[in-house]
């Protein structure tokens, strides 16, 4: 089955983005498709790569973004939100005349076409927040 | 078309697994997850409101939340069935549409 | 995209507080551009977004509830608030701000988007949707 995993907390105040992470993994055991997870409201704090949480801690950006390399997940931020709240790609934040960018490896920005597409390409939408 | 409900509150701070009730048809399922577990415990006031519904619906709890916030899965709702991360994902695909009540 | 699902937004969340109502509102607009079966539905503190006379000068915040108005014309015209979440609360739905559409298959004629409905006539269309997005 095809689903589409929608975030919508940022990384550490919520156990959404943990659930979420969990999920998705359960989900690829048992040989289901993760057509897209989509951030969205202060899920897009999932994707900065400048997070260091201490070394005894999970690491929420790492987890996903090695879900995105071992798996080829879709992992999109979607960019009104994004821009709100300062997380840039190297593009964005060159238009916006910016002097840094933090998106981490993995994810992309794009817009939110992407969550209703996934929504209408996918079998099932989840989504996890607040 | 049956739902699967997905509650993450604590009854006892926010409404959203008595608007779930409220809204839920018989058939539908419900997995309670993150802090929608403590709903579960049969020491706890929504026991009685979960027993009636797991009468006419599937009822879930994630285990590992329960485990995480220290309930005893001895304690959960006669009736309330307690899964896995996979079993969650089992319970999505068995149902049509999965609804978080947020 | 040819597929159209039925697409239903659930807001349960009062408006400025937190940024859930503003930032569903933007999804559904994009949704309506792609052309899907698009309902939404107030319980809860949800109803709180549709109240008329909306003031945020004072605040600081922009009022983005005069989007609603705008809804219509993006054919999304199913806003389904629930019964028992404007009692609890002592409202009306004389209470809310007055959404219309015009259909164009009945001589453009304008009727309300906003309908009143029971917990259990909300769950019947809950189990008619194939997404459901909560904000």
């Amino acid at each position: 089955m095809k689903f589409t995993v929608q975030v919508n907390e940022g990384p550490y105040q919520h156990q959404a983005s943990d659930t979420a992470q969990q999920f998705v993994r359960a989900a690829l055991e048992k040989g289901h498709e993760i057509y897209r997870v989509f951030f969205y409201h202060d899920g897009v704090n999932n994707g900065t790569r400048l997070t260091v949480p201490p070394q005894d801690d999970r690491h929420l950006q790492k987890g996903w973004t090695e879900l995105a390399e071992k798996h080829g997940l879709d992992l999109v931020i979607c960019i009104a939100a994004a821009q709100r709240r300062g997380i840039m790609d190297a593009d964005e934040a060159k238009r916006q005349g910016l002097d840094a960018d933090n998106i981490a490896p993995g994810f992309r920005i794009s817009g939110l076409g992407q969550l209703i597409e996934g929504g209408i390409q996918s079998d099932r939408t989840v989504v996890f927040g607040d | 078309m049956a739902i699967l409900h997905i509650v993450n509150k604590s009854p006892y701070e926010r409404d959203s697994l008595t608007s779930c009730l409220r809204d839920a048809k018989s058939g539908s399922g419900l997995i309670l997850i993150e802090d929608g577990v403590l709903a579960a415990d049969k020491r706890g006031k929504f026991a009685g409101a979960l027993g009636d519904a797991s009468k006419g619906m599937k009822v879930s709890v994630l285990g590992p939340d329960l485990d995480a916030r220290g309930i005893s899965r001895d304690n959960v709702v006669d009736g309330i069935q307690i899964v896995d991360y996979a079993g969650f994902v089992d319970l999505v695909a068995e149902f049509d549409c999965p609804q978080s009540w947020l | 995209m040819s597929t159209v699902k039925k697409f239903l937004f659930l807001n349960r969340k009062a408006p400025y507080g937190t940024i859930y109502a503003l930032e569903s509102l933007e999804v559904v607009l994009i949704s309506a551009a792609f052309e899907q079966d698009v309902s939404m539905a107030f319980v809860d503190d949800g109803v709180y977004q549709l109240l008329k006379g909306q003031k945020t000068d004072g605040i600081g915040m922009k009022n983005f509830s005069p989007t609603y108005s705008a809804l219509g014309d993006y054919d999304v015209t199913k806003l389904y608030v629930e019964k028992e979440s404007l009692e609890e609360r002592g409202l009306t739905v004389d209470d809310l701000m007055d959404l219309k559409w015009e259909d164009e298959d009945d001589d453009w004629a304008e009727k309300d988007s906003i309908v009143v409905v029971s917990a259990a006539e909300l769950a019947d269309i809950m189990e008619q949707q194939e997404v459901i997005l909560s904000f």
